[in-house]
């Protein structure tokens, strides 16, 4: 289980960027690829672990699953992949070993709250 | 009243940090000429065994070393010195698989000059998820199954299958008792990673042992020659 260092560096890569912007995060955005090799539930609970004690605190982690997309050689294009089990075209059954999406681990976007401006 | 939150977009690899070291590994191997394999199996699968093997058979004629991932203990470093070559346990602690800056510093302890080593080998974790995710600087990743953990090992653990160039089937000496189904084997790994090389060996009796060693020989030879475009 690396969820958890997984999650700790996303927490880290989202605090660089507060100290360059300034403000509050509220939520994190996600984009995880179904052969990222993270799960999904276990990256959530360990989210909320990584966040104690940093300015991420009761921010949350909002994931976009990413499904595969192989390439296939024999129909030129890129198709769905239906199986995890199976690299092949959906179409033509063509083995297919390239893949073009569904390895993503990446932070996509930050909601941020800037501070209330001083009322004084 | 507070503003609604502003959502920015940010578009940063996760694993930023380890892939910036891995690729200053991958170009300190190259520069050297050192050919670097990983490897990756389920825990009890005879990587140790098998590496041991690699490091004796190719030690005659090539440079060797080795980096070896394990939770706790320095058994693994211990038997693979049998070999003679050179090795260094990194220690993991609680961790479930090596990251690049652990491979980084476990060299600038050894100080090893990877100018004098043709290959580096580096033993991961016992651990079929984990270390998928992280790039070490490798220029092949070897996954490793056992004849005795059954055929479908590849269907159960697709991910790692993906991040591996090779596949060696190990154990072939129990192959027959435990009514290991060749075909199946090879099926399923060609399911998850079309086009991925297989090897079958003992690392036990040696069978099989000269293909695989042949095939790194040559990959060798390719990074030190780059084929003509």
């Amino acid at each position: 289980m690396h969820e958890l260092s997984i999650a700790m560096s996303i927490v880290e890569l989202a605090e660089e960027e507060l100290d360059r912007r300034g403000g509050q995060i509220t939520a994190v955005h996600l984009k995880l690829g179904a052969l990222s090799g993270v799960v999904k539930e276990a990256l959530l609970s360990c989210y909320e672990m990584a966040c104690e004690n940093t300015p991420l605190q009761g921010s949350r982690l909002i994931i976009d699953e990413v499904s595969v997309v192989i390439y296939c050689p024999n129909c030129q294009a890129q198709r769905p992949l239906s199986s995890l089990q199976l690299f092949c075209c959906s179409e033509c059954n063509t083995p297919c070993s390239e893949i073009v999406q569904g390895k993503e681990l990446e932070v996509v976007a930050l909601e941020i709250q800037e501070c209330a401006p001083n009322p004084a | 009243m507070r503003p609604e939150p502003r959502l920015i977009e940010v578009r940063k690899n996760v694993l930023k940090q380890n892939d910036v070291v891995a690729r200053g590994l991958r170009d300190r191997f190259h520069a050297a000429g050192v050919f670097v394999v990983s490897l990756v199996s389920s825990p009890g699968s005879g990587k140790t065994a098998f590496l041991e093997k690699t490091l004796t058979l190719l030690r005659p004629d090539y440079r060797v070393a080795a980096l070896v991932g394990d939770l706790a203990t320095e058994n693994d470093a211990q038997r693979l010195a049998r070999s003679q070559a050179p090795v260094k346990q990194i220690t993991t602690g609680t961790l479930c698989h090596l990251e690049a800056a652990m491979v980084n510093s476990a060299l600038e302890e050894e100080r090893w000059d990877l100018n004098r080593l043709d290959f580096l080998f580096i033993e991961n974790v016992g651990n079929l998820v984990c270390p998928s995710s992280y790039d070490l600087g490798e220029d092949l990743r070897l996954v490793l199954i056992s004849v005795t953990e059954g055929e479908d090992k590849p269907l159960k653990y697709p991910t790692i299958f993906n991040s591996a160039d090779i596949a060696i089937v190990t154990k072939l000496d129990l192959a027959e008792a435990v009514e290991f189904n060749w075909d199946a084997a090879c099926k399923n790994i060609q399911a998850v990673r079309p086009g991925m090389p297989v090897f079958k060996l003992s690392a036990k009796t040696g069978e099989g042992m000269q293909e695989y060693l042949k095939f790194l020989a040559t990959r060798l030879q390719e990074l030190h020659q780059p084929a003509a475009i």
